[in-house]
């Protein structure tokens, strides 16, 4: 005891978190099975060649006289022997195929019905688009504003004004990127280590804390000579350390998988890492130091993590964000260290393009913490 | 003979949150070796008065002093000659209870002999292994009241420690209790809803309500104190129990 440092109480104290962690069959399915699957689904979905199918309806013009040669789209279908069928409804349907050896073949199945039923199925989203036709004239109907409508109406409406593409399997104009590094799953998995970082600490330190509160257990813990400082500490040594195996976990599996690599320094690797820890701890420890409600703790934690988890280019790039908003998100810590990560891993970043984040990750953990260590309740 | 100092002087002592006057102008001195009963209705002041003496609190006017130290500037010392438990402790659920009784021990830093000898003493030897969650609410009080006896403590605080628990489990508890009252001299506070446990563990009943102590003496001083009353109003029944004192002074029953 007249060591200024009782080594004994904080082993004691990191063993005691330690194992409460490892003994949760839970944690490590969230903390690190869950990742893995992520990256598997997501990594499959967006590296390898799918097929596409979709549902078109049309809502077929009545002739105007018994010899009418039909519309516009049944010429079509009748010049290039597109079988007539009958999909799961009964409903009439043509499948078009588009051939494409580098994108993946597309298939639309072009369902009869009328404008009603069309109408139907578009509010459910069982399709996206309606054929129509005037005057033997074919009219799209969709929402401008969905993606999948305007591809789906872009390869439709050049098929029908270049019925070519049926017979053209592979586009010489296309060359796929396959360098590592510039795959979807590249941008992904720095932006899963960041995002799994954010999660393991809002949740195992804030999350733990407001509930050992709760529980009465802080109290009981503070009526000893138990040193403050080192139930946190050992709380935030053992999930950051936890960190560092579902990260290199995920890192390992997906470098075995999909041919991963880190291009930049290892070490600023390691650096960005803990400062993004570092920057979560501190934040964690803020937000946790008062409530002893955990349902608060539930909203303060997803106040937090919710906005920059959709925000901060973990999925998808934030540049596609308004332009006024990219200099807002840039600022998030998780935004900060999903981009410092990604850069070490993709762009091949060393110290010199780190040092600036991490410094500013570590300060506003530091900040937090202080803050967060004035304002703390015990019991 | 010479007499022991006290281990507890609570001196005038104020206490308020926001609105509400929780503790008002409380005396009470505890000497070693003496068990003392705490009992109030809800909302008396009694938990506030405990987290005072436990040091958790600060009084806004008065003075606190343990073993004629106060709070100020001798926490880590004082911290170590008191024990808590307090109602419903929970602790990590995933531990066993060896693992429990070794961490409060390293806060002590107190060797395996004891740990084990602790649990040996509020006989959870079989359930050494079981992790806390697997304890029922008996086992886990008994758990509780151990790792609160691990560092031998001067004080023992203890906060409605056989609340929710069956006839047996209570029992238990008290066995304990009476052990360590006829082996130590430690002292103890206990605040309690339970009458028939501040009657069997505790020589010194002390009644809070509102803030203020209403009466405190050995239960035979608090009942012939107000009998001896009754001799100037011949038509008030004579009190029997400690339960017919409390309505009388507080006009609720100790559940309330």
């Amino acid at each position: 005891m007249n060591s200024p440092i009782r080594y004994r109480q904080l082993i004691q104290l990191i063993l005691a978190h330690l194992r409460q962690i490892i003994r949760e069959p839970g944690v490590l399915f969230w903390g690190i099975i869950f990742p893995i699957l992520m990256s598997l689904g997501l990594g499959f979905a967006f590296t390898k060649k799918a097929d596409v199918y979709r549902d078109v309806a049309w809502v077929k013009e009545q002739p105007a006289r018994a010899d009418s040669s039909g519309s516009a789209l049944e010429i079509f279908l009748k010049d290039h022997q597109i079988k007539r069928s009958s999909d799961k409804d009964g409903d009439i349907c043509y499948r078009i195929t588009l051939p494409d050896d580098k994108l993946g073949n597309t298939t639309y199945t072009v369902r009869v019905m009328e404008w009603k039923k069309a109408m139907v199925l578009l509010k459910r989203g069982n399709i996206t688009i309606i054929l129509d036709e005037k005057n033997g004239r074919l009219e799209y109907h969709f929402d401008p504003m969905n993606p999948d409508a305007q591809l789906i109406y872009l390869k439709l409406s050049g098929l029908f004004t270049n019925p070519a593409l049926l017979q053209r399997p592979s586009n010489p104009d296309i060359r796929p990127m396959t360098i590592t590094g510039t795959r979807y799953i590249d941008f992904l998995v720095p932006g899963l280590i960041a995002m799994g970082v954010m999660m393991s600490i809002m949740w195992g330190v804030s999350y733990e804390i407001i509930d050992n509160r709760a529980k009465k257990l802080l109290r009981r813990m503070v009526a000893t000579p138990m040193k403050k400082s080192y139930y946190l500490i050992a709380l935030i040594t053992v999930r950051i350390g936890m960190n560092f195996i579902e990260s290199g976990l995920l890192f390992l599996f997906t470098w075995i998988v999909f041919g991963i690599q880190v291009q930049g320094s290892v070490p600023a690797l390691i650096t960005i890492f803990m400062a993004g820890n570092i920057a979560f701890a501190g934040i964690a420890i803020f937000m946790s130091s008062h409530t002893a409600k955990t349902e608060i703790g539930n909203g303060l934690i997803n106040l937090v993590s919710m906005p920059m988890m959709v925000l901060s280019g973990i999925f998808f790039s934030y540049h596609n964000f308004p332009e006024w908003s990219t200099s807002i998100i840039r600022a998030f810590p998780l935004t900060m260290l999903a981009d410092g990560v990604r850069s070490v891993f993709i762009e091949g970043a060393g110290f010199t393009e780190i040092a600036i984040p991490s410094l500013i990750m570590a300060g506003t953990g530091t900040i937090f913490f202080i803050a967060g260590l004035k304002i703390f309740k015990w019991h | 003979m010479t007499i022991a100092s006290p281990v507890i002087e609570v001196r005038n002592v104020f206490k308020s949150f926001k609105t509400v006057q929780a503790v008002r102008g409380i005396d009470l001195t505890i000497y070693p070796g003496q068990f003392v009963a705490l009992l109030g209705p809800n909302g008396a002041g009694k938990t506030t008065l405990v987290e005072m003496i436990e040091g958790i609190q600060k009084p806004d006017r008065g003075e606190i002093l343990i073993l004629g130290k106060s709070w100020r500037g001798n926490e880590d010392e004082l911290r170590k000659v008191i024990g808590l438990s307090l109602q419903e402790t929970r602790f990590i659920d995933k531990l066993t209870v060896r693992e429990t009784v070794k961490l409060f021990a390293s806060f002590f830093d107190l060797d395996n002999s004891r740990i084990d000898e602790i649990i040996n003493l509020v006989g959870l030897d079989e359930k050494r292994k079981s992790y806390v969650v697997n304890l029922s609410g008996g086992q886990r009080q008994r758990l509780a009241l151990g790792i609160a006896l691990l560092n031998e403590p001067v004080i023992l605080l203890l906060d409605e420690p056989t609340t929710g628990l069956d006839p047996n489990a209570r029992r238990e508890i008290w066995s304990i209790l009476q052990k360590l009252r006829e082996r130590t001299q430690t002292s103890m506070i206990l605040t309690t809803h339970y009458m028939e446990e501040a009657e069997k563990l505790c020589e010194q009943i002390v009644i809070i309500d509102q803030g203020q102590i209403l009466k405190q003496g050995t239960l035979e001083e608090l009942l012939s104190d107000e009998n001896r009353d009754q001799t100037e109003n011949p038509d008030r029944i004579p009190l029997k129990t400690l339960d017919d004192l409390f309505i009388l002074l507080t006009g609720r029953s100790l559940h309330e």
